[in-house]
């Protein structure tokens, strides 16, 4: 009872607990992501290892870590050693700040679906976000390759530049809820969608919003921000001269921070864990009509005849849903699983929004890149929060 | 506990500190300097002043040093070269002197009973450090701000290309 109860004791199973799910996402991410593209450009995607190409991740992981592990002999050993650890560090170390969930009830002990909440949580997230820089300038200049400095260069003045309308953009919906702390930030939001912060308030943040998604673009590099990597200027930019695991960390740096930064968009703005409408009109049983609807129609491509490759796997993925959208029925899970639900059906929504513009949308030049955040954004950004903060004071007693 | 990790992150900073002038070459010394700021972090933190710990990581830390490794990976700055250690022989003493100057006078001003313990300080939150900054030192952080202003357009002004 005492062992169970103790603060390290607990924090180390959620630690556990939170870093497999992590490190699974995070492969599993990668496999969405490619299918996703794949389907926007009309062709399959990964198909050959396991059905669907669902044991595809797996793979991708044995071959990164049996593959030679090299170390040009011109390089800077210490930095380009030290370089992958840091921006893999900062990029998990924001993920033990955000909260998944409301308290819940394991056994005799009561904790919250959150590592641990700070009330400086958001400065934490920027503060992690900010030293991940680190990572990918000194690896671009410990390479010792032209290319993988221009390509460190870039990414260090886009992530400098683009901080700025970020922290802009954050700083509106804090002055809406009135806190720094993650937890009581959602907590803010309860009760329907029109208490979200993006619809909420005296001033709607839905400006603040589109200004933090496209600054959370460039945070993370990712299309139509990725100049970084552009391999048609750059090869692969900072991560040229990387190879085995220590490319991987660059990898799974990048899929963490996106995870990060869409867990933070859902938390701002769109009501962290909490449902869009009432229990009392039906919100509880959304995740069991999705996951019905999604099970009934892979039984019945299953059984088309046309699909003989997925005769077996789509009838057990369709049996599979089912069984999730029964579970969700159950009360004894409701409690919990409910508000995981919605905090994951919104990030993932985000992370979604993530591959659709990957697939979509061309690269920026250079000088259209950095004109855009000084000349558009940041000042879309400040006056938004003038805005905000002049509504939230006239409306405060 | 508090003592353990004071102890490990003093002495962090101080090697740190160190090392920004004994490295030769510009990236080590700027990354040292990284290091002596999150080390002085964990130390407001263990002081209760959280917001200037995450201040300090984000400004400092996250945005001044992270410039300075740009211009100097940008400059492209060598390792400098080595002029012996002759400056040890009046720098060591006159350091010695130095800090001992500064431990009496510390002690002076703050005798032990004023100094902050660990834990026994709580006005470090976002909302103490607002409050004080926008009703006691109003003044000052309202001279601060313009003083700034002023560098921001003056360094503006110098770094502008003259147009003929």
């Amino acid at each position: 009872m005492e062992l169970l109860d103790s603060f390290i004791f607990i924090s180390l199973i959620k630690a556990a607990v939170i870093f497999a799910v992590l490190m699974t996402t995070l492969a599993y991410l990668q496999w969405v992501e490619r299918k996703v593209i794949a389907h926007v450009q009309v062709r399959p995607g990964p198909y050959r290892v396991g059905p669907h190409g669902l044991l595809q991740p797996l793979a991708d992981v044995i071959k990164l870590l049996t593959k030679e592990d090299l170390v040009p002999p011109y390089v800077n050993k210490p930095l380009y050693l030290l370089a992958p650890f840091l921006a893999m560090t900062m990029a998990l170390l924001s993920i033990s700040v955000i909260p998944f969930g409301p308290q819940i009830q394991v056994g005799p002990v009561k904790t919250w679906m959150q590592m641990t909440d700070l009330n400086i949580g958001v400065l934490f997230i920027l503060a992690a976000s900010s030293m991940g820089v680190y990572g990918i300038a000194l690896a671009g200049w410990a390479s010792n390759n032209k290319y993988a400095l221009i390509g460190g260069l870039r990414s260090s003045a886009q992530m400098i530049s683009y901080e700025l309308p970020m922290s802009l953009a954050i700083a509106a919906p804090l002055l809406i809820s009135n806190t720094l702390s993650l937890r009581q930030l959602v907590e803010t939001q309860a009760g329907g969608i029109f208490n979200w912060n993006i619809l909420h308030g005296p001033f709607p943040q839905i400006i603040s919003f589109i200004v933090f998604m496209i600054a959370a673009f460039a945070e993370t590099n990712r299309v139509p921000f990725d100049l970084p990597e552009a391999e048609n200027e750059l090869v692969a930019g900072f991560h040229t001269e990387y190879s085995s695991m220590k490319f991987a960390s660059f990898f799974m740096a990048e899929y963490a921070n996106m995870i990060t930064v869409s867990a933070m968009a859902t938390l701002l703005f769109l009501g962290g864990w909490m449902a869009p409408w009432p229990v009392a009109w039906g919100s509880s049983l959304v995740p069991t009509v999705i996951f019905a609807i999604a099970g009934v129609t892979a039984l019945y491509h299953g059984a088309h005849p046309a699909r003989k490759r997925d005769k077996v796997s789509l009838p057990v993925f369709g049996v599979i849903f089912l069984i999730i959208a029964g579970v969700f029925l159950l009360p004894v899970v409701q409690s919990w699983l409910l508000p995981l639900f919605w905090f994951v059906a919104k990030t993932g929504a985000i992370l979604f929004l993530f591959m659709w513009v990957r697939a979509t949308l061309p690269r920026f030049r250079y000088d259209q890149l950095m004109g855009f955040t000084w000349k558009f954004l940041f000042p879309v950004a400040m006056l938004n929060l003038l805005v905000t903060s002049f509504l939230v004071a006239w409306t405060t007693k | 506990m508090d003592v353990i990790l004071f102890l490990i992150f003093a002495v962090v900073a101080v090697v740190c500190a160190i090392n920004v002038v004994v490295q030769t070459h510009p990236i080590s010394s700027a990354l040292s300097l990284v290091g002596v700021m999150g080390s002085l972090a964990v130390l407001y933190l263990l002081l209760g002043a959280e917001f200037i710990a995450a201040a300090q990581v984000i400004v400092y830390a996250g945005a001044i040093m992270v410039l300075f490794v740009f211009v100097i990976m940008l400059l492209n700055a060598g390792a400098e070269t080595k002029k012996g250690r002759s400056y040890l022989i009046p720098g060591a003493p006159l350091l010695i002197v130095f800090l001992g100057l500064m431990a009496f006078f510390v002690q002076r001003i703050f005798p032990d009973n004023t100094m902050v313990r660990f834990g026994g300080f709580t006005g470090g939150g976002p909302k103490e450090i607002g409050t004080a900054l926008f009703t006691t030192y109003l003044l000052p952080f309202e001279v601060t701000s313009i003083l700034i202003l002023v560098a921001i357009i003056g360094a503006i002004v110098l770094a502008r290309k003259e147009i003929e």
